[in-house]
């Protein structure tokens, strides 16, 4: 039996929560126009003014708010609330350019906190849980976000933030924790460290709420069985929150986004058109109730689908399927889009790692995509017939997964640049432009 | 019976086999024989050596790939004809090889045939039924 936050609001009919966002998206858009500069310069710019938007039909005719925007209007320029009202700030780490600062009214948190406490309920959460949450906390909203929501569920909450593995494990043991929120990437660090010690027994873990990066479902099945629980997916941007602007059900087919909050379109990416829902394209968000720092069709560069229906956890929001890449990841190799997500998964689905390179080239007019890949001890031969069918069965599933052919190289293991950060997955040496 | 053979993978590129090569060296270990499978784009380098749990210990923590498999040994004269009269007979028995070389060895003065085959223990019976003389492990010491 499914159990809700809110039910009323999760559970509502396609009509209540079209209702809902035609108010409150116009009261949004009202509330920036009289209260923020930069909004008002920008519609007006476009020859907009709040009476052109009477209700979610309308939303198009709005432009699109990008990270350029966020940055350019840095530090206050978005600000929407007076600073009299606002409590507190988030921010983005700042890696691929100058921070991001969003800004939260109490009542900009305590929505917040709704969303992510709908979340932990989603996944089984209670007031008997025992909640470790070791993302980091601070600045980042991975945090704050599920702690708030987790005190808000009820459940005793463990505020490990991200780090020291050895205190993470003896506070899981020891207090018997039964809900884990972090990065999956950790996760699978903490599941390492929990077999190399041989903890597996004292491991009480139900569910995992895992956000804040891309990983698949192969990564799925392999921390629920090596965690023995159910593992979880959830979404979020810092400007639009943080955590919580989607959640994973039971059903693990995507996130429910929180329509009451947040509207949700699919564009091109290339084009800027709205897509119908249901096709491929980069998601748009539309903040509703946010007062401190709304943001009118900001676009997140994620590129998944929406998929609406009655979903059999009885929830009636938007699911959004796992972000398949981002917009500016995207290669156009002889015409199709390929994202280096759907190579890794074909990859990982063949017993391979996700230690990889993408190399595309043009060879006059035509395109080449070679994929190298590592060797793994598992799948290692003496017998070249072995390796050459591995090679072979790489290159089925990659043509049948992009619709193109690939070149498979296997290489030698470690040969590939390892790097601290982000790892450099493509190259691409076509000269273009 | 059957000989433990290391195999290790090697991408066709300057230098791979080297390092390979000085990592046992620097372990000092002995090779006794070796053979090469080379494709377009990687190779597979397999090994007989006189301590094979050791080498592979040696090359994994070097980073290398590594496949301990059991292989069939068996000597065979050293003058025309001699590797003929083993093929004659696993042909005969219907025995379908994965891949073989060959090597001779110093000590003994004897060459051997090195067979990569699906079952070794029944190889390695329809091979001394026919009176031919297997190769040890301890052989390679």
């Amino acid at each position: 039996m499914a159990a809700y936050y809110q039910k009323e609001i999760e559970t509502a009919s396609y009509e209540q929560i079209r209702a809902w966002q035609d108010e409150r998206l116009v009261n949004t858009v009202n509330h920036v126009w009289n209260n923020n500069e930069y909004y008002r310069n920008k519609m007006k710019a476009v020859g907009l003014e709040p009476g052109d938007i009477q209700s979610r039909d309308d939303l198009w005719k709005l432009p699109f708010l990008t990270k350029d925007d966020l940055r350019e209007a840095y530090p206050y320029g978005l600000m929407s609330a007076p600073l009299s009202d606002c409590v507190r700030i988030q921010s983005t780490s700042g890696t691929t350019g100058k921070r991001v600062v969003a800004f939260y009214t109490q009542e900009d948190i305590d929505l917040w906190e709704d969303c992510c406490a709908r979340a932990i309920v989603a996944v089984g959460g209670t007031k008997d849980d025992v909640c470790q949450v070791c993302y980091g906390y601070g600045l980042f909203t991975g945090g704050p976000g599920l702690n708030g929501g987790s005190h808000k569920v009820g459940c005793l909450t463990l505020p490990m933030s991200s780090g020291n593995t050895e205190r993470q494990l003896q506070f899981m043991t020891d207090l018997g924790a039964t809900i884990l929120c972090c990065t999956p990437s950790y996760a699978a660090y903490l599941a390492e460290s929990i077999e190399e010690k041989g903890l597996r027994d004292q491991i009480k873990l139900k569910a995992g709420i895992f956000g804040a990066e891309a990983w698949t479902e192969e990564m799925r099945h392999d921390l629920e069985r090596r965690l023995g629980i159910k593992a979880y997916d959830i979404y979020g941007l810092t400007e639009l929150s943080g955590p919580g602007v989607s959640f994973e059900c039971e059903e693990q087919t995507g996130m429910h986004i929180n329509e009451d909050h947040f509207i949700a379109e699919t564009i091109d990416p290339e084009t800027g058109k709205v897509l119908p829902e249901g096709s491929r394209g980069e998601i748009v968000f539309t903040s509703i109730t946010k007062k401190a720092f709304p943001l009118l069709r900001y676009r997140t560069k994620d590129i998944a689908v929406l998929k609406r229906g009655v979903c059999s956890c009885g929830r009636t929001f938007v699911k959004m399927s796992k972000p398949m890449g981002r917009s500016d990841d995207m290669l156009i190799i002889r015409g199709v889009n390929v994202f280096p997500s759907q190579i890794e998964e074909v990859l990982l689905a063949q017993g391979l790692t996700s230690n990889y390179q993408i190399l595309v080239d043009r060879a006059g007019t035509t395109d080449s995509l070679e994929v190298k890949v590592e060797m793994t001890p598992e799948l290692f031969s003496d017998k070249v017939d072995s390796i050459h069918k591995i090679e072979a069965d790489i290159v089925g599933a990659l043509k049948s997964m992009l619709g193109i052919a690939a070149k498979v190289s296997i290489v030698e293991p470690k040969s590939i640049v390892r790097s601290e950060g982000k790892a450099v997955r493509v190259i691409d040496t076509r000269k273009l432009y | 019976m059957a000989i433990r053979q290391l195999s290790v993978f090697a991408e066709n590129k300057n230098g791979a086999l080297y390092e390979i090569t000085k990592s046992l060296a620097a372990a000092r270990i002995d090779i006794r024989a070796f053979s090469i499978a080379d494709t377009a784009n990687f190779g597979v380098l397999r090994l007989l050596v006189k301590e094979p749990t050791k080498a592979a210990q040696v090359l994994s923590e070097n980073g290398n790939i590594v496949s301990v498999d059991d292989v069939v040994g068996v000597k065979i004269p050293d003058i025309a004809g001699g590797l003929s009269d083993i093929l004659r007979i696993t042909t005969a028995k219907n025995i379908s090889i994965a891949y073989l070389y060959a090597f001779v060895s110093r000590e003994t003065g004897n060459a051997y045939v090195i067979l990569r085959v699906d079952n070794n223990d029944h190889v390695e019976e329809i091979l001394e039924a026919e009176g031919c003389t297997l190769l040890k492990e301890e052989e390679l010491h």
